[in-house]
């Protein structure tokens, strides 16, 4: 178990080294020159290179990314180009209201999505069943941006239960999180469905039941915890696809998270908030599927033995 | 004799098709007296396994139903039950035990956790966990209390048998079945399970249905016998009568089909079924096959730097050699290294050692230089519904290796793959046809044709029979004779079974934990085992005749 910590751990960091490298070389990749858009429209050349020299971009590169890593472990993610602040307390400040859109996302979603896999797996092939597929189908299909204005015309303009746009309130939780979480309760419905029906057929199933213990036990106390497995590993996986729609959600519902700082940054090419929410994303992935790794053999003891 | 404590009149169970209800059970009828122990035996598709589960009323509810008849115990009606009453029979009153000790043990949960899980359903809370150390102290399991926090993967096949009878008998049932409880186990735990039930039997005053394929279990372990056959009890009777004077044809083919460890006591090598000429091959020419030391390791894991951990060792240091014409058998419980063994000797994994093919060594060989080596040896496996692509006509099966390495035209193949399919006893015409339309032992025949195909030197026929219910065993055992006296091949024969090692043997060697224990000819291993392991496997054979059984506890019920 805890060698299984150490390994995994230890991948973590490898990764989040990669992101920061990709990251950095993306930066150089662009056509844009930090210091001339830092210097302004009417800098001399010599404005640009003192900024240049200010900023270290004369030194060689891998000097470059040395400091910028050094940095990086100091917790300094770089000064934002348009708001000349430091990046790091930028994000810092957001962070919460993110975290907050995705854990109510999440469970949401893993709500939603379980009851009715587990629903659909028990009553198989009935009408219940075709229903939740088929609306799993939907949800699945549709478009973030459409959930989401499909959602505020209906229980915000329409039917005013819940605000428009806005944060602070749980009312103005709702809407947001319920848009991110029903796509992926359709996915996860479909997922606990198969792994419930592959689960009610096998033999230890059929033991419970021999035992005469009643259906609400066999199913919740023998079948459940057996088909989470893939489910668990699918959540891990899902923390980037959360990542990801809080940009769309955030922007739509006026989303004081840091999915909005992304998109203002992207719109006027300020290359540090950008890098600091990738890396920042990357670590909450990251961390999400190191979380899962470490769940699932606490459910199994199968894995935690080897 | 007192009332029966279990009754079953006129049970039928209807198959829903989409052609409409086929019956799968008709009117079987039966009666277990307190104490008894009935056997349910019959080859596959019988309805011992739906006659079972339609007693506890656990038929899988989409395919399986009850169209007639009753189910007493002790005089009440089971089948017009309430569920929640239904729950209370189930594991209270009637238990079950399964063939599968593998996978009928939830993997999630402690034993301990579904040891008292039992004990709650039926008797309440107090102290269910001193009573689940207690079961499991009366299944002769050591040190209990460690074993209660263990999870079932911890636990080797047999314990955890013992762990389900445990659970089964943790609420006094009045009546256990046993679905084929020692099936998967290997011959001297299921001697030691078979005599764990026997001693339980008396000491919890249970009544069993045993259900089983096996005579030798039946001999062993009855007290009357239910012979069943495609959905019909076909004889009812005494355990001692039914095998010494049968009544029914079907009884008398079942019981002839037995393989008896003994019965070629003080005869050389396998009989003939063929008049062709025996072969006596020239002391001059080499052995088929030649193997010196042998071994075959197992990775271990990858620890976190990514370097291995020393490897399991699956064979170590075997030798051994094959002429043409003869059979040797390797002989062993899982986990001998028996299986490893006949994959190593046809290059399938990598191994140490030395080993020579029809004159060539294979030892190092690339996938390149094996391949028309490869030819000369081809392999038999157990699971002929597995070993066959359900999507290939049986002909292309066949035909494939010819195809593979470029032999003939697709005419010739065709030819040639409807002359073995006639060699091996089926159809030319079966060619056309698909795999799910054979039955299992007519898939082996299509297996041995498509092994033929090459003709090879060497068969290694890995557990070959295995899956096959006795008679077609018989018969398929035949054909393998058939084919090696006319044909001189030589066979590499794996099995856990020493009565069809008996049966088709020249040479015999005894394996355990990767090691040949003991080799020899058929005679000398058979006839005068030097080894202690020897005989302990030869002695836990269950012997098919009720009147040799071991000596049984005082019946305490």
């Amino acid at each position: 178990m805890l060698a299984l910590f150490a390994r995994r751990a230890v991948q973590a960091a490898l990764i989040l080294l990669g992101v920061a490298a990709i990251t950095f070389v993306l930066l150089y990749a662009l056509p844009a020159d930090p210091a001339v858009l830092l210097a302004g429209r009417n800098a001399t050349p010599a404005t640009v290179a003192s900024i240049r020299h200010q900023l270290g971009l004369d030194l060689p590169l891998p000097v470059q990314f040395w400091n910028y890593l050094v940095n990086l472990l100091h917790g300094d993610l770089g000064r934002s180009f348009n708001q000349k602040t430091a990046v790091a307390p930028l994000i810092l400040a957001r962070l919460p209201a993110t975290l907050t859109l995705m854990a109510a996302g999440i469970a949401i979603e893993v709500a939603i999505g379980l009851t009715l896999g587990v629903i659909a797996a028990l009553r198989r092939d009935g009408v219940v069943d075709r229903l939740v597929m088929t609306l799993s189908f939907v949800g699945v299909s549709t478009p973030q941006f459409l959930v989401a204005l499909l959602l505020l015309y209906i229980f915000a303009a329409t039917l005013g239960w819940f605000p428009m746009s806005g944060y602070g309130t749980p009312a103005h939780l709702v809407l947001p999180a319920f848009t991110l979480g029903i796509l992926g309760a359709g996915w996860y419905a479909r997922v606990v469905r198969s792994a419930m029906i592959e689960v009610l057929g096998q033999d230890y199933v059929r033991t419970a039941n021999a035992k005469g213990l009643s259906a609400p036990r066999v199913v919740l106390r023998h079948a459940l915890p057996n088909a989470l497995l893939p489910v668990i590993a699918m959540i891990g996986i899902d923390i980037g696809q959360f990542m990801s729609g809080t940009v769309v959600v955030e922007a739509v519902y006026g989303w004081p998270g840091i999915g909005q700082l992304a998109w203002q940054a992207i719109q006027q090419v300020d290359i540090p908030i950008i890098m600091g929410v990738t890396l920042v994303s990357a670590f909450a992935i990251v961390l999400g599927n190191l979380v899962a790794d470490l769940a699932a053999p606490l459910i199994d003891p199968r894995i935690r033995a080897a | 004799m007192t009332a029966p404590v279990l009754s079953v009149e006129g049970l039928c169970v209807d198959a829903r098709t989409p052609s409409g209800a086929h019956r799968v059970l008709h009117e079987v009828s039966f009666h277990l007296g307190a104490g008894e122990t009935l056997c349910l035996a019959g080859e596959s598709g019988s309805g011992k396994s739906v006659t079972s589960l339609a007693i506890m009323r656990l038929l899988p509810k989409a395919s399986l139903r009850v169209a007639a008849g009753s189910i007493r115990l002790e005089g009440r009606d089971l089948l017009p039950l309430p569920d929640r009453a239904m729950r209370r029979v189930r594991g209270g009153d009637i238990a079950m035990i399964f063939q599968e000790p593998m996978t009928s043990l939830n993997p999630v949960m402690s034993v301990g956790a579904q040891l008292t899980e039992a004990i709650r359903a039926h008797q309440g809370a107090a102290n269910a966990a001193a009573r689940a150390r207690d079961m499991l102290d009366a299944v002769r399991i050591a040190d209990p209390a460690r074993r209660l926090g263990q999870y079932p993967h911890e636990l080797s096949g047999g314990m955890r048998q013992r762990v389900m009878i445990a659970m089964a008998l943790s609420c006094r049932p009045k009546v256990l079945i046993a679905d084929e409880p020692t099936t998967a186990l290997d011959v001297t735990v299921q001697a030691q399970i078979l005599t764990l039930m026997r001693e339980l039997k008396g000491e919890f005053g249970t009544s069993i249905i045993l259900i089983t394929h096996d005579m030798g279990v039946v001999a062993e372990m009855a007290d009357r016998v239910a012979i069943l056959r495609a959905g019909r009890i076909v004889e009812a009777a005494g355990v001692v009568p039914l095998f010494t004077v049968p009544r029914e044809e079907y009884t008398r083919t079942l019981l002839a089909a037995v393989p008896r460890l003994g019965a070629r006591t003080g005869l050389e090598g396998p009989p003939r079924v063929t008049a062709a000429p025996a072969h006596e091959p020239p002391p001059a020419e080499g052995p088929v096959l030649f193997a010196r030391d042998l071994s075959v390791s197992y990775p271990g894991p990858r620890n976190w730097l990514g370097l291995r951990a020393p490897g399991h060792r699956a064979v170590e240091g075997v030798s051994f050699e094959l002429r043409r014409g003869r059979t040797l058998g390797l002989v062993g419980e899982s986990g001998s290294g028996k299986s490893t063994t006949g994959k190593a000797v046809l290059g399938l994994v990598p191994f140490a050692g030395e080993v020579t093919l029809d004159g060539v060594a294979i030892t190092g060989l690339s996938a390149r230089e094996m391949r028309p080596v490869r030819r000369k040896a081809q392999m038999i496996f157990q699971d002929p519904y597995a070993s066959l692509d359900p999507r290939m006509s049986v002909g292309a099966a066949i035909a494939e290796p010819l195809a593979i390495h470029r032999i003939g035209t697709p005419a010739e193949r065709r030819e040639r793959a409807a002359e073995l399919l006639r060699r091996v006893g089926l159809s030319p015409d079966h060619a056309a046809r698909y795999p799910h339309e054979f039955s299992g032992g007519q898939r082996q025949r299509i297996c041995i044709a498509r092994a033929l195909a090459l003709e090879p030197k060497l068969i290694v026929a890995d557990e070959s029979v295995a899956a096959l219910d006795v008679s077609v065993r018989a018969r398929v055992l035949d054909l393998m004779l058939e084919l090696q006296e006319t044909m001189g091949l030589a066979y590499l024969f794996i099995s856990h079974d020493m009565a069809v090692i008996e049966r088709m043997c020249h040479d015999v060697a005894v394996m355990r934990g990767g090691r040949i224990v003991e080799a020899g000819s058929r005679r000398a291993v058979f006839e005068n085992p030097v080894e202690a392991y020897t005989r302990e496997l030869m002695a836990a054979v269950p012997v098919p005749d009720p009147t040799r059984r071991a000596p049984r506890p005082p019946n305490a019920a």
